[in-house]
């Protein structure tokens, strides 16, 4: 608790403790009125200042005006019951200040405990990095240590920042990063990434980001930046606020004025101004739309909070809105379904020595990262020559030409020989097959083929259980291993030998308004996929800006399993929203109601009020929790 | 222009009030009131005194809540 609201709660107990104090002490006429005034202002001096601030500012709508209004109205009720019959109730307007008080209170109580919370959750921010220099170990802020200096991690610390293993090995915790407990073991040469946790061994690092550009620091800020992307839950809820106050405000007038006019000049009988002004200020208390505004907001930072616990960043509010609503999940296939590690499996019909077509395949390759060039130089496991190579050009999906010890060689798919007029022999394995050419004379083929990931089987059928209607899966490679995996996975819709601009269209033909798209990739050539759909998913990509900046939703390890889960974490987040909503506007509602025939006096109204705040903020809470 | 403040405001509805105050302030392009993180995000105009403006800024948000504190 902060000063401000221990000073609250204090107050709360002085006025609570004199109110039931004067209650067993006969007073009447003037001396009571004025020690009843006592709580009144000990609990509510800082409201009436507010309301004052609200008349010069010609706010009229002000809930602290409004709060005075209502209270004020009551004590004037009382006094002329006072000077009509015996003693007035001062108790009731008394109450109902200090039962908004404690509404106050707790409210920021209760807001400001699971804000640490959540935070505390995710806290997977670095204290300090350990420098070596001059032999002795020195503890300095992770903001001063620079790329390139190099770090010691000692069993038990947190990796401050991103870096690569130059000695040791051990096992490291990245559940605050993944969500995955099963340690993962590293040894020098490996990359490691900045939250997880070393359990084992002493590792001496190099490290390769700055503590600003390290994975830590982007996470942190992603999931607090999330909470400012406000849904449409909440612009809801802010337009209905404005409105809501007004409404109830201009009803309670007319309750005030139109019933008692009504009953003088049409029923002719007593006007009962006082009754009719009491249900008016009833209205009043009712007036705020606080458990609303506050409970939504809260709701939708708990959800993405636990969300990001279990290894699932979400980068808005409105992108956990729209998750709940998908119901076509478009997979690119390699290294969403598949491990997208693609391995030489076979070499076909090759007309000269293995090695030699593979060393070819290799040099064409050399300049790309994209994984079946990965694959063939990882086959030649030799040093590349660059040199060798000359006036490489790539003919986008469908292969590369390029001059190599003054051969051209052209390696790529069936298109791209049929492009060249070349004879080539189609191969029946499944997988991705390179066809080689050499001076336009075939010689051979390797395959490459890819590896289905063992969560993949099930993370289709969560995904039908979650209500997935609709699973789509795109790829680049021949229509036959594509068929492979979809048959093994069960996936009945698929688009095979597609160009990355042609995944581009399918997708913009597979959207449409009703029904919501959401786009898995693994982040390598599918920015403007990931940004065209409505939700963009990028798998794995711990570190890569490319994905991380065009994804809505980032998946921290390469586990296909994790959709389906966020989509259940969006789908149980907004029906905390709504069951808040609901409940909140259906409370209010009845009491305004009640209010109306006469049936809820301030009492109810006011603890109605703060009731279902309390409970919206529990219940909000409750999307931090996910069961594993 | 962005910049991100440090905000204390207690209920919900005074950060929305905020926001909206915020924004109506001239020299403000846009402005996020983050109620969860207690931050506000204000973009400015170019060619604005961002010091000035921040002023404003304040001045207006105290006008519909006195009870709120923006660090610069």
């Amino acid at each position: 608790m902060n000063k401000k609201q221990k000073k609250m709660l204090i107050r709360i107990i002085i006025a609570t403790i004199l109110l039931i104090g004067f209650h067993f002490i006969p007073m009447t006429g003037v001396l009571r009125f004025i020690a009843y005034m006592i709580p009144y202002f000990i609990i509510g001096y800082d409201i009436i200042k507010k309301a004052y601030k609200g008349i010069i500012n010609l706010k009229p709508f002000d809930e602290s005006l409004l709060m005075v209004v209502a209270t004020v109205g009551a004590i004037i009720l009382a006094l002329y019951n006072e000077a009509h019959a015996q003693n007035g109730d001062y108790v009731e307007a008394i109450a109902v200040m200090l039962f908004y008080q404690i509404g106050e209170f707790f409210q920021s109580v209760a807001v400001a405990k699971s804000r640490k919370n959540i935070s505390e959750l995710m806290d997977i921010r670095p204290d300090y990095a350990n420098i070596e220099t001059d032999g002795r170990l020195e503890k300095v802020d992770p903001n001063e240590v620079k790329v390139g200096d190099i770090i010691i991690i000692s069993a038990g610390e947190k990796v401050p920042l991103d870096g690569i293993i130059i000695d040791g090995s051990s096992a490291l915790n990245t559940a605050a990063l993944t969500g995955e407990s099963i340690p993962q073991s590293v040894e020098a040469g490996d990359e490691i990434i900045s939250g997880s946790i070393n359990l084992t061994g002493l590792l001496k690092v190099r490290v390769t980001k700055s503590f600003g550009e390290s994975t830590v620091s982007k996470i942190i800020e992603l999931v607090e930046n999330a909470s400012s992307k406000k849904s449409k839950s909440e612009d809801f809820i802010t337009k209905f606020a404005r409105v809501y106050t007004p409404i109830v405000v201009i009803s309670a007038l007319l309750l005030a004025i139109i019933p008692p006019v009504v009953r003088i000049v049409i029923m002719h009988s007593p006007a009962l101004w006082n009754i009719w002004a009491y249900r008016a200020l009833t209205f009043l208390v009712i007036s705020c739309p606080c458990a609303l505004v506050v409970s939504i907001p809260l709701s939708f930072f708990a959800g993405i909070g636990g969300a990001s616990r279990t290894g699932i960043l979400i980068k808005g509010s409105n992108y956990l809105e729209t998750l709940s609503k998908i119901k076509t999940v478009v997979f690119d296939k390699t290294g969403t379904l598949t491990k997208g590690i693609f391995e030489v499996n076979a070499i076909h019909h090759n007309k000269i020595e293995e090695n030699k077509l593979i060393e070819y395949a290799a040099l064409a390759e050399s300049a790309s990262s994209h994984p079946i060039a990965l694959s063939l130089k990882k086959a030649y496991n030799k040093q590349i020559d660059m040199s060798r190579v000359k006036n490489m050009r790539e003919i986008s999906g469908n292969g590369i030409i390029a001059d190599i010890d003054d051969l051209e060689v052209i390696a790529g798919n069936e298109k791209l020989m049929d492009k060249f007029n070349i004879e080539y022999i189609k191969c029946h394995s499944t997988g991705t097959i390179i066809h080689i050419a050499i001076n336009k004379k075939y010689m051979g083929h390797i395959v490459i083929s890819d590896i289905i990931k063992p969560e993949s089987e099930n993370a289709i059928k969560n995904l039908r259980q979650a209500g997935i209607k609709n699973i789509v899966m795109l790829t680049g490679d021949l229509k036959k291993s594509a068929q492979d995996v979809a048959e093994k996975l069960n996936i009945s819709k698929f688009y095979a030998e597609l160009l990355p601009d042609e995944k581009l269209e399918k997708v913009e033909e597979l959207i449409d308004e009703k029904n919501l798209l959401a786009f898995v990739g693994d982040g390598i050539n599918d920015a403007p996929v990931l940004s065209r759909a409505d939700i963009g998913i990028a798998m794995g990509m711990i570190g890569s800006d490319a994905a991380i900046e065009a994804a809505d939703v980032v998946l921290m390890d390469d586990n296909p399993l994790k959709i389906a889960e966020a989509i259940k974490i969006s789908k149980k987040c907004l029906l905390i929203v709504k069951q808040n909503i609901w409940f909140a506007l259906g409370v209010k509602f009845i009491c305004l109601i009640l209010g109306a025939i006469g049936l809820a006096s301030m009492w109810l109204a006011v603890f109605a009020d703060v009731g279902v705040m309390i409970i919206c903020i529990l219940n909000a809470v409750r999307g931090l929790f996910i069961k594993k | 222009m962005k910049k991100s403040y440090k905000i204390e405001v207690d209920c919900a509805n005074c950060a929305n009030l905020m926001e909206e105050a915020a924004k109506k302030t001239n020299g403000v392009k846009n402005a996020i009131v983050n109620f969860m993180t207690q931050k506000m995000e204000v973009e400015f105009s170019d060619t604005v005194d961002i010091n000035s403006v921040m002023r404003e800024v304040i001045k207006n948000c105290k006008k519909v809540e006195d009870d709120c504190e923006i660090y610069i």
